[in-house]
């Protein structure tokens, strides 16, 4: 089927058979591999995309559901949340392999795009779906709380 | 350790680093006009506009080796960390072989720093004489008046940039042994602030890993497996893929790994295997349960052991616990274990010129790979080229002994026309299905103490699937057909241990093994810790002081082992946790670095358990980069204590029980409230940092555990009665 997908402020006409998995289409039709394909089944986040803003798991999103939706990606990021959270991640080399990092980001911007000054039970609760197989969730967590005061000043 | 940095060795290591070798070669000021870089040795190229990268032997999984090698020749050419960038080396074990693995390339055993510390420092030195000697020669000024400071040469009231000088310093013979920095003089090794070189593409999506590679003209193959070790495709069908848009064919592979199922995209492989119809022939397959392979296990450490690993006399030791005031008797058991990095495993086998192929590959066991794709390609060996990329995450599966997934790859492609190029890909459920686990151990062990608390003999007893055995390590590993990572920690234990003898028995093929971060470790080192803490309590004594009377002697092995064990005691408050909280403490010596790890936590193993948190003390000599040193930490923390919590893998009847990470769950950011790693300072080379911080986190949480709560020996703990909140 035809899709008309708006991804990072452009639209793209693309050609995906219904319940093909939106990461599938980023990943393989638009190349765009920042998202990445970590489990298939929303159990990791590795995936995660914005969809009219809100973090979803693309692998678990389909292509014919989005038809017409805003979709950002890593690639796509550029606001005063985003810029934050890079900017944090960056400051305390939150990075190790580094392979779920883009949807520990994602994540972590819809977070804070709701709640600007969260409690370490909140962003545990939150953040509880990315998995990271390096543990880096101790700078994760110390991060976002440093993208929060970014986002102060 | 020497470098090839005579004018013979050079020369012909040059000659086989790249096509572009303009050393010697070309002193015409062709690289002055920028068209080309020059390898001033192995490890450091700088293009004509100075531009400087690092060539990194060591693959990039996480474990910082493509800032750490980066560093080493920063600190010592004189090149601030951000005018320095790093590329991967291809494949070329005369250059960039593990000085660690007897010259093999590949990385793992935590080796990447101490076998390159000394090699890449003198790489950069060997460039900065270079550079300086050509300055002073176009300046005809003496060269010991030159320096070179962030990139400049500096110097005889003259600075300019380095790159001026590439062109003639690529016609110098490199120096045999050029002046190292004093660790007095070093501005970058040690240094805290020091960033990671990776961060900025890892945080903007660009970094490219294996799975991120596209190639024109691709095609995608995803297998379908044996769903049990041994077993053959009998017959198969593929009509229901046909139906399904993109998928291209399905072969079966000539190796028994299954039904090659090729597609032009990854989501219509995966659609198309899901239809491919399997009869599959189990004659020869592996049909036992975990509960069988236990049993084996508990019946081995029961029994006198196949191989015994000291010389003391097992029946006097046992008659001399036997006649014990008390003894101490447990019995342990470790699942088999699932590394399931992040990135599925995925390689890229592209035609190459002249016949060859092209691997892409977050290639962890560099030589093993390319003999095996040669090997399985029938190619030359200079035929086969690899291109590093980033790994996923490995913590031991990406090296397999094998190239386990590289050669299905290879064998994919070789079953086409060897026109396009061949992306193979695993799914999660290939990678937790697909063996390759942490063998499952046990250990049985009786201590007996004399009346007043001292050890008079420690029976140890261990039993399980030798991992090096049939492998290409083997020979290297396997003494008098004890397979040392199956042993390592608890042979060779620092601790002085009275009367300790110890045996091993290797038991049946069960299932495909590897290693996994931190190898023979992941169990030695929580029955040692266990035991340690168990013998301390029957002896009414503190666990540290305890510990600390067993590591009483003068050798550096022992002060460094009670080194890392007091820091981590005093920074964690040891003995002064709040009400409600309790405190485990392990220490254990791995990969040449030391660590101890105090556990604290809450609650209780019926209502649940919360890991407050871990306060580690590491001793891996020198700190290259100690914020590196530090994520090593906390990740390593995280992976041990991660599985210790909740992970096993089962079988039933061959089959493996867990297929996704819903029932292999990964360890989650509210798993573990806070850690806090503490570095020795210290002036010893550097040795390992990415394994030796698993060993002791999942023993000190069994003994915080321990103190209000039951002693558990099992693992996973949440299936042998704790709960976790």
């Amino acid at each position: 089927m035809a899709i008309s997908l708006k991804l990072n402020g452009q639209t793209h006409d693309v050609e995906a058979e219904a319940g093909t998995p939106l990461l599938w289409v980023i990943r393989d039709e638009l190349k765009l591999t920042g998202t990445k394909f970590g489990c298939g089944v929303a159990s990791c986040g590795a995936c995660t995309v914005h969809l009219n803003g809100e973090p979803v798991r693309s692998c678990q999103t389909y292509v014919e559901d989005v038809d017409g939706a805003e979709i950002t990606t890593i690639e796509g990021l550029n606001s005063s949340v985003s810029n934050a959270v890079q900017a944090a991640w960056t400051e305390l080399d939150v990075v190790q392999c580094g392979y779920c990092q883009s949807g520990q980001i994602m994540s972590a911007i819809g977070l804070l795009s709701e709640n600007p000054k969260p409690t370490v039970a909140e962003i545990d609760e939150y953040m509880s779906g990315n998995a990271c197989r390096c543990a880096t969730y101790q700078r994760i967590r110390a991060a976002i709380q440093r993208a929060a005061e970014i986002m102060e000043t | 350790m020497t470098l090839n940095v005579s004018r013979r060795g050079f020369l012909k290591g040059a000659t086989a680093a790249a096509a572009v070798l303009y050393i010697g070669a070309r002193p015409d000021g062709a690289l002055a006009a920028g068209t080309a870089p020059a390898h001033l040795n192995p490890f450091v190229k700088i293009d004509a506009d100075g531009t400087v990268t690092a060539i990194v032997k060591h693959i990039e999984a996480g474990q910082g080796p493509a800032t750490g090698l980066t560093t080493l020749i920063a600190e010592e050419l004189g090149v601030k960390m951000e005018d320095i960038g790093f590329e991967f080396a291809p494949s070329n074990a005369e250059l960039y072989g593990n000085l660690a693995f007897g010259g093999l390339q590949g990385t793992g055993g935590s080796t990447a720093m101490r076998n390159s510390f000394e090699q890449y420092r003198k790489a950069g030195a060997a460039a900065r004489e270079m550079l300086i000697e050509a300055a002073a020669k176009t300046w005809e000024v003496p060269a010991d008046q030159l320096t070179i400071e962030d990139g400049r040469i500096v110097g005889a009231d003259i600075t300019a940039p380095l790159g001026e000088f590439v062109a003639v310093a690529s016609t110098l013979i490199a120096p045999e042994s050029p002046r190292l920095k004093d660790p007095s003089e070093f501005k970058l090794i040690g240094n805290a602030n020091v960033r990671r070189k990776d961060t900025p593409l890892k945080v903007n999506g660009t970094a490219k890993f294996g799975m991120d590679l596209h190639l024109d003209n691709q095609m995608v193959v995803v297998i379908k497996r044996t769903p049990r070790l041994g077993g053959a495709v009998a017959s198969f069908d593929d009509s229901a893929a046909k139906d399904v848009k993109g998928f291209i064919r399905a072969v079966e592979l000539p190796n028994n790994a299954g039904v090659a199922v090729y597609a032009e995209h990854t989501w219509a492989a995966f659609q198309a295997r899901d239809v491919v119809e399997v009869d599959w022939d189990f004659s020869a397959a592996e049909n036992r349960s975990s509960e069988e392979i236990r049993e084996e296990l508990m019946t081995a450490v029961n029994s006198d052991p196949q191989y015994d690993l000291s010389s003391h006399d097992r029946a006097v030791i046992a008659t001399a616990i036997d006649n014990a005031a008390t003894v101490v008797e447990e019995t342990f058991y470790f699942p088999l274990l699932a590394h399931a990095p992040m990135e599925p495993l995925t390689c890229t086998v592209e035609p190459g010129a002249d016949g060859g192929i092209v691997l892409h590959d977050g290639c962890q066991a560099t030589s093993v790979v390319h003999e095996a794709l040669a090997k399985t390609l029938e190619l030359p060996a200079e035929k086969v080229q690899i291109n590093t990329l980033f790994g996923g995450g490995s913590f031991g599966r990406r090296g397999s002994s094998t190239g386990d997934y590289q050669v299905e790859a290879a064998l994919a492609y070789a079953m086409t026309d060897r026109t396009r190029p061949v992306k193979l890909v695993w799914s999660r459920e290939d990678d937790i299905t697909g063996g390759y686990y942490r063998p499952a151990f046990a250990h049985k062990v009786r201590v007996g103490l004399d009346a007043d608390g001292n050890i008079v003999g420690w029976d140890h007893r261990i039993a399980g699937q030798s991992i090096a055995r049939g492998s290409v390590w083997e020979q290297y590993v396997v003494r008098d057909g004890v397979d040392f990572w199956s042993i390592e920690g608890v042979q060779g234990t620092p601790y002085a241990i009275p009367n300790m003898c110890a045996g091993l028995t290797d038991t049946k093929k069960a299932t495909m093994v590897l290693w996994w971060r931190s190898v023979g470790h992941t169990h030695t080192a929580y029955v040692m810790e266990s035991m340690m803490d168990a013998v301390a309590k029957a002896a009414g004594r503190d666990p540290v002081e305890f510990r600390l009377a067993h590591l009483s002697g003068d050798e550096p092995v022992q002060k460094r082992m009670a080194g890392v064990l007091k820091l981590a005691a005093e920074k964690a408050g040891w003995g002064k946790a709040a009400t409600g909280r309790s405190q485990g403490i392990a220490v254990h010596h791995s990969y040449h670095s030391y660590a101890a790890e105090v556990v604290e936590v809450s609650g209780d193993a019926e209502n649940g358990i919360k890991i407050e948190k871990v306060t580690c003390a590491i001793d891996c000599g020198i700190a290259v980069n100690p914020d590196v040193v530090t994520a090593q930490m906390e990740g390593g923390i995280g992976y041990g204590i991660g599985h210790a919590m909740r992970d096993e893998i089962t079988l039933t009847e061959g089959e493996v029980d867990q297929s996704n990470f819903p029932d292999y769950e990964p360890l989650r950011i509210g798993d573990i409230g806070a850690i806090e790693v503490h570095i020795v300072p210290s002036a010893e080379a550097p040795t390992g940092v990415g394994e030796p911080g698993t060993p002791p986190s999942a023993p000190a949480l069994a003994n915080a555990i321990a103190v209000n709560g039951p002693r558990v020996t099992h693992l996973p703990m949440l299936s042998n009665g704790v709960a976790f909140v």
